[in-house]
């Protein structure tokens, strides 16, 4: 465990010290945001708006007393999305997509000696290949997070009013009562550590990937699995400092 | 020139590499033969520097490259060109990028069309005009490695590593890859080094042929020299093929035997 840390940190090392031009480094960067962002918006959007409009619905459910004013729900609703459920479960949800996808990847091109050929050619590879992944998650998880928040709140609005939960002006006072805008600050700083630690942790078990396909398989694995605790422990210790 | 002097690698205590000294002419195909485990991928991975050799240096036509400064190993790396034993071609590339891609990292000076006309120029000389916009999933192994060595001679290499280069295909394609390799270390003067366990290969294209065993260099020597060698293992090891001990034999029957096979063969391809 602690040696794996000493690796990894070595590894960080690596991919800052002797990089390539900056131009190849932006131009690939670019291209993983593509991969890393766009290509999870779908995936991120619905499970949002389901998140959002389950809020809605339980905490409703469970409001029953008549000394509570509706606008609660919306309130309530705002705090834990914004809060914790969109950038969490967004960064769990992208755990599971964009690690397995950046683990896959490189152990990949390790067994296929893709990364050697790499290495032969005096490409610095952990710089080439890794680096662009991790800054095109710093840059889009933030988005992608952003997006979540927008949605569950209105997931949380539609499921409210379709079935009659609440009525469109009570959520929207509840969703303006007590608002803080460091709570959004707050949520885009855990957005940017968790992006740090999925694409570095996945980068890290996919790039060392030694064996054949069947490691590979076990990289991507891996990489999903620690990048969640790693995401579920950053969460807390975040929550701790910083709140 | 590539000078190896008593390279020594072990892993774990096992000792894959146990003390090798020998030399890779320039101009010529260096043969490293040997078979399977004695250590030839883990020799030519030391000398590219993919693997740090415990003991023992290797010299590029008189700069040092283990150990040595970064900067150094680089200019080095940058006149290498390698063919990986399963092409090792990028997948998210065309072939016509995957040949671009050298140039593009190590000669940024190049313009856009300077790169095309020089990739046009690779992708011609390993006989695939028509498949730059193919994928490599698309392509059979053997384009795969005319791609890899296209790729390997984009940026006009000064030494050529290939490891195994015509494991896995047909006897006819195999031949095609040798005499291409053969060929384009004539034609620029590239120092040549091919691994192989393929006796065909000694025959047709070894100018220079070491032989590995069990990590140490038992004899080195021309294709002309190899069937009169009288190294046990290496007996052993060439005369398993059939086809050598009929070679052999013409050979010792008639004087220059062996020449006229190799002619036959190269005539009849
Ligand atoms: N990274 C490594 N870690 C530990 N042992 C290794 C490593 N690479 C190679 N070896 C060992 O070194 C020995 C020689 O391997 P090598 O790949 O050089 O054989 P080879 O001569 O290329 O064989 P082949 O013709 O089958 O490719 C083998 O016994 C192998 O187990
Ligand atoms: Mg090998």
């Amino acid at each position: 465990m602690v040696k794996n840390f000493g690796e990894f940190l070595l590894f960080i090392q690596s991919m800052v010290t002797r990089t390539e031009r900056l131009k190849t480094l932006w131009q690939r960067t670019l291209e993983e945001s593509v991969i890393i962002g766009f290509d999870s918006v779908f995936i991120v959007a619905i499970v949002s708006a389901f998140i959002g409009a389950v809020t809605c619905v339980q905490i409703s459910y469970n409001l029953v007393s008549p000394l509570i004013p509706k606008s609660t729900i919306g309130f309530m609703v705002r705090e834990m999305t914004i809060l914790e459920l969109a950038p969490t479960i967004t960064s769990i949800v992208l755990a599971g997509k964009v690690g397995s996808s950046i683990a896959g990847g490189l152990g990949t091109m390790r067994i296929t000696e893709q990364v050697a050929a790499l290495e032969v050619m005096g490409i610095n590879s952990a710089s080439y290949l890794v680096l662009p992944r991790i800054v095109a998650a710093i840059l889009m998880f933030p988005l992608l997070v952003i997006l979540a928040m927008a949605l569950s709140i209105l997931g949380g609005y539609l499921a409210g009013t379709l079935t009659g939960a609440i009525s469109a002006q009570e959520y929207i006072e509840g969703l303006r009562t007590d608002f803080i805008p460091y709570n959004i600050a707050f949520a885009l700083i855990k957005s940017v550590v968790f992006a740090f630690l999925v694409s570095a942790i996945s980068s890290y078990k996919g790039y060392f990937t030694t064996g054949g396909a069947l490691e590979v398989g076990a990289a991507s694995t891996g990489a999903v699995n620690n990048s969640i605790i790693a995401i579920l422990i950053a969460d807390f210790v975040l929550a701790a400092l910083l709140l | 020139m590539i000078e190896i002097h008593n390279v020594q690698k072990s892993f774990n205590g096992n000792q894959v590499l146990k003390g090798i000294t020998c030399t890779f002419e320039t101009g010529k195909c260096n043969l490293l033969l040997g078979g399977s485990g004695t250590g030839k991928s883990v020799l030519l991975q030391c000398i590219v520097g993919l693997m740090q050799p415990d003991i023992g240096s290797i010299t590029y036509d008189g700069s040092v490259f283990t150990n040595n400064k970064v900067q150094i190993r680089q200019e080095i790396r940058r006149k290498i060109g390698m063919l990986f034993q399963g092409s090792a071609l990028f997948d998210s590339m065309t072939v016509y990028e995957n040949i671009e891609f050298p140039l593009k990292m190590l000669t940024p000076e190049m313009t856009r069309e300077e790169r095309r006309d020089r990739v046009e120029f690779c992708l011609k000389r390993v006989g695939l005009e028509n498949a730059g916009n193919k994928m490599p999933a698309e392509i059979s192994g053997g384009m795969k490695k005319r791609v890899g060595i296209a790729r390997a001679i984009a940026p006009n290499c000064t030494y050529l590593f290939c490891d195994e280069p015509n494991s896995g295909l047909d006897p006819l394609t195999s031949l095609k890859i040798d005499e291409l390799i053969h060929e384009i270390t004539h034609e620029y003067n590239i120092t040549t080094a091919i691994i192989t366990h393929d006796m065909n290969s000694v025959i047709e294209i070894g100018d220079h042929i070491i032989f590995l065993h069990k990590g140490q260099k038992l004899w080195d020597g021309t294709k002309e020299e190899i069937l009169n060698a009288q190294v046990p293992e290496l007996k052993e090891f060439i005369f398993s093929s059939s086809l050598v001990r009929a070679a052999k034999k013409v050979d010792d029957e008639s004087e220059g035997g062996l020449a006229a096979i190799t002619e036959g063969e190269s005539t009849s391809a």
